[in-house]
């Protein structure tokens, strides 16, 4: 018998049983669709926050308080360190060669108030060097200048996010904001960037001095009772120059830190690179785990598959002996059950692709907290889904197929 | 055509052996039409199987056309079905869904036939259904399913027909009409074998075979 023949009897069959064979494919349907968007914005949201890491270049280097003898990042999280660096190491820092610039940067959040308008954002307590460092420009007005640092003035630049919120179409340069009930002048507004950082827009956000910051706002003490700065970005001259500029800043904080030769660093020099690929890591397992949870839905459909094709095989045995009386030999009889789930989940996968295609493309659309996910529906997640619902088509199609192909002719036709 | 030599079928049922024919002698020659009774569990469906290749003696010789059956593998049996045997049931055996016609094709199908339409349609008109052709099984009357039943038996042009029981869902008018398009057959040329318990169709064969028991009590031919 040849092939095309096998196909026609598989649609046949199909279409007898409109509604059975849908409802079928739905399983599969679900399950692909769900491994198509779940994977694509799981990919989207890697995207996103691996180009924020990757906009502020390569040559810069994080130094970071540090707890010692705490493990791993708990080591480095703002909850358990005590913090250890300060204005003054800073200043240190910057007499390092073939260092750029040195950013002191503090980070909390903070409602922002203006008129009746209120909005939750992310502050950064910062210095004149912040808008080279983080890629930021000026949309109107001024930066944070170093006399704003030295005095401590109670100014603040808006990120484009929050001025909108707050403002409206009105200027709100030289207007007042309210943070922590106290009262700031808006000096400046900063250009539209685009992008998370963390879940977080980067365009919701409010820079003030970095002393304004450690003195009005949130104040934090190292042990010795200093102002604390929370981390350091430097900006090196260039990327090959990170190694040679790491190696420099170890010794120059030790001396200042005061630690003795069998003390551990009460710091952690992190570099971009390093950030990028536990980004990558984490992200990249946040993705299978999304993955995986669709994988779970497309073997339920599958065995849902295997289900009405072990249903059908029953319902038909009467049907496969009379094929079988009529000349029909075990292959003929194979192909036709396995021709008839396999084109059930290529069909469901089918759809399922333009279904989770279009959801995700609804997912880049919503915003959420300010940050959209560009859902990206790459080759290998369309490849992905469609191998593995034809490879559950056959897998579930087989057994059944193989129950009805061995059946004795005789047997089947007396069934029932 | 068919030579049957101590032909024997076992059935297991648990640990009871069941034996359904035990030591059949028989010979069929081409053309001829002929009738197997007996009582129900007298093995003559049984018989009528193991002819057809349904189903595979237990021991015994089967030659049919001077070849051994009991030596081909499944897939050459399947083909036999198809090309040299034609099957009519008691309860039709159609497919429900499908169209007469189709139901007619269904051996066509698996024969790569080209011209599936033409010869369907052809058996249809045979059996004097060429205008219900696009009707369902279950629009028709049992005796119209039957003679859908026929055609699809003939449509691959078999050297034999085997019908078992074939008019036993029937009633008096439609079995005349089928019994007639059988011996209208065998006038073609084609060897008809029929198993029946009623003794009218069986006496309108040539030839009629008793079993009782699983052995052949009597075989003869009526002139």
């Amino acid at each position: 018998m040849k092939l095309i023949n096998s196909f026609v009897i598989a649609i046949r069959s199909l279409s007898a049983n409109k509604l059975r064979s849908s409802l079928t494919m739905l399983g599969i349907i679900i399950g692909v669709g769900a491994v198509i968007t779940l994977m694509s914005v799981g990919r989207g949201a890697q995207a996103s926050i691996t180009s924020v890491f990757e906009q502020m270049g390569t040559n810069v280097l994080y130094v970071m308080s540090r707890s010692p003898g705490v493990e791993g990042l708990g080591g480095m999280s703002p909850v358990f360190v005590t913090p250890t660096l300060t204005m003054d190491d800073v200043k240190a820092l910057e007499r390092i060669p073939s260092v750029v610039a040195v950013l002191p940067v503090n980070e909390n959040f903070v409602k922002v108030t203006a008129g009746g308008e209120s909005k939750t954002a992310i502050i950064h307590g910062s210095t004149p060097e912040y808008l080279e460092v983080y890629n930021y420009s000026l949309a109107s007005g001024q930066f944070i200048a170093e006399r704003n640092v030295a005095s401590r003035d109670r100014v603040a630049v808006l990120g484009d996010e929050v001025a909108e919120e707050l403002f409206g179409s009105d200027d709100p340069i030289g207007e007042r904001v309210k943070m922590k009930g106290q009262r700031f002048t808006v000096i400046g507004v900063l250009e539209a960037k685009g992008g998370a950082m963390m879940g977080v827009s980067m365009d919701n956000i409010v820079v003030t001095p970095i002393t304004t910051f450690q003195t009005r706002l949130f104040t934090q003490q190292t042990a010795s009772g200093e102002d604390a700065v929370q981390s350091i970005s430097l900006k090196v001259a260039s990327t090959e120059a990170i190694d040679e500029v790491r190696e420099e800043i170890e010794p120059v904080l030790r001396k200042r830190h005061r630690l003795s030769a069998d003390e551990e660093n009460d710091f952690a020099i992190v570099s971009q690179e390093q950030i990028l690929s536990l980004v990558g890591q984490v992200t990249g397992v946040f993705t299978i785990f999304l993955g995986a949870i669709a994988g779970i839905s497309l073997l339920v459909g599958g065995i849902g598959i295997m289900n009405i094709m072990l249903v059908s095989v029953t319902e038909r045995t009467r049907e496969i002996g009379v094929r079988k009386a009529v000349g029909a030999k075990r292959r003929d009889i194979l192909l036709q059950f396995l021709l008839e789930s396999a084109m059930l989940s290529f069909a469901g996968g089918g759809i399922g692709i333009i279904g989770g295609w279009l959801l995700s493309r609804l997912i880049s659309r919503i915003s959420i907290g300010g940050m959209t996910i560009q859902a990206v529906v790459s080759p290998d997640i369309v490849i992905l889904a469609i191998s593995v619902s034809v490879f559950i088509g056959l897998a579930s199609g087989i057994y059944p197929a193989m129950r009805a192909a061995r059946l004795n002719p005789i047997d089947a036709l007396h069934y029932g | 055509m068919i030579e049957l030599g101590n032909v024997t079928k076992v059935y297991k049922m648990g640990k009871v052996e069941v034996y359904a024919l035990r030591g059949i002698n028989l010979s069929i020659k081409q053309g001829e039409m002929v009738s197997i009774v007996g009582a129900s569990g007298s093995g003559k469906s049984t018989l009528l199987n193991v002819i057809g290749c349904l189903d595979r003696p237990t021991s015994g010789r089967y030659l049919f056309d001077g070849d051994d059956v009991g030596k081909l593998n499944d897939n050459k049996l399947a083909e036999m079905r198809n090309k040299k045997f034609g099957f009519v049931f008691q309860d039709y055996n159609l497919l429900s869904r499908a169209s007469a016609l189709s139901n007619v094709e269904l051996p066509l199908i698996y024969s790569s036939s080209r011209k599936k339409n033409k010869q369907a349609m052809e058996a249809l008109e045979r059996v004097g259904l060429g205008a219900r052709a696009k009707h369902k099984p279950t629009e028709l009357s049992g005796g119209e399913q039957q003679r859908v039943a026929i055609a699809r038996a003939l449509v691959n042009s078999p050297a034999l027909i085997l019908a078992d029981e074939p008019t036993g869902n029937l009633d008096s008018a439609s079995t005349a009409e089928i019994i007639s398009i059988f011996r209208q057959l065998n006038g073609d040329g084609i060897t008809v074998v029929i198993v029946t318990h009623e003794k009218d169709i069986a006496a309108q064969t040539q030839r009629i075979i008793r079993l009782r028991d699983g052995e052949i009590i009597s075989d003869e031919t009526v002139s």
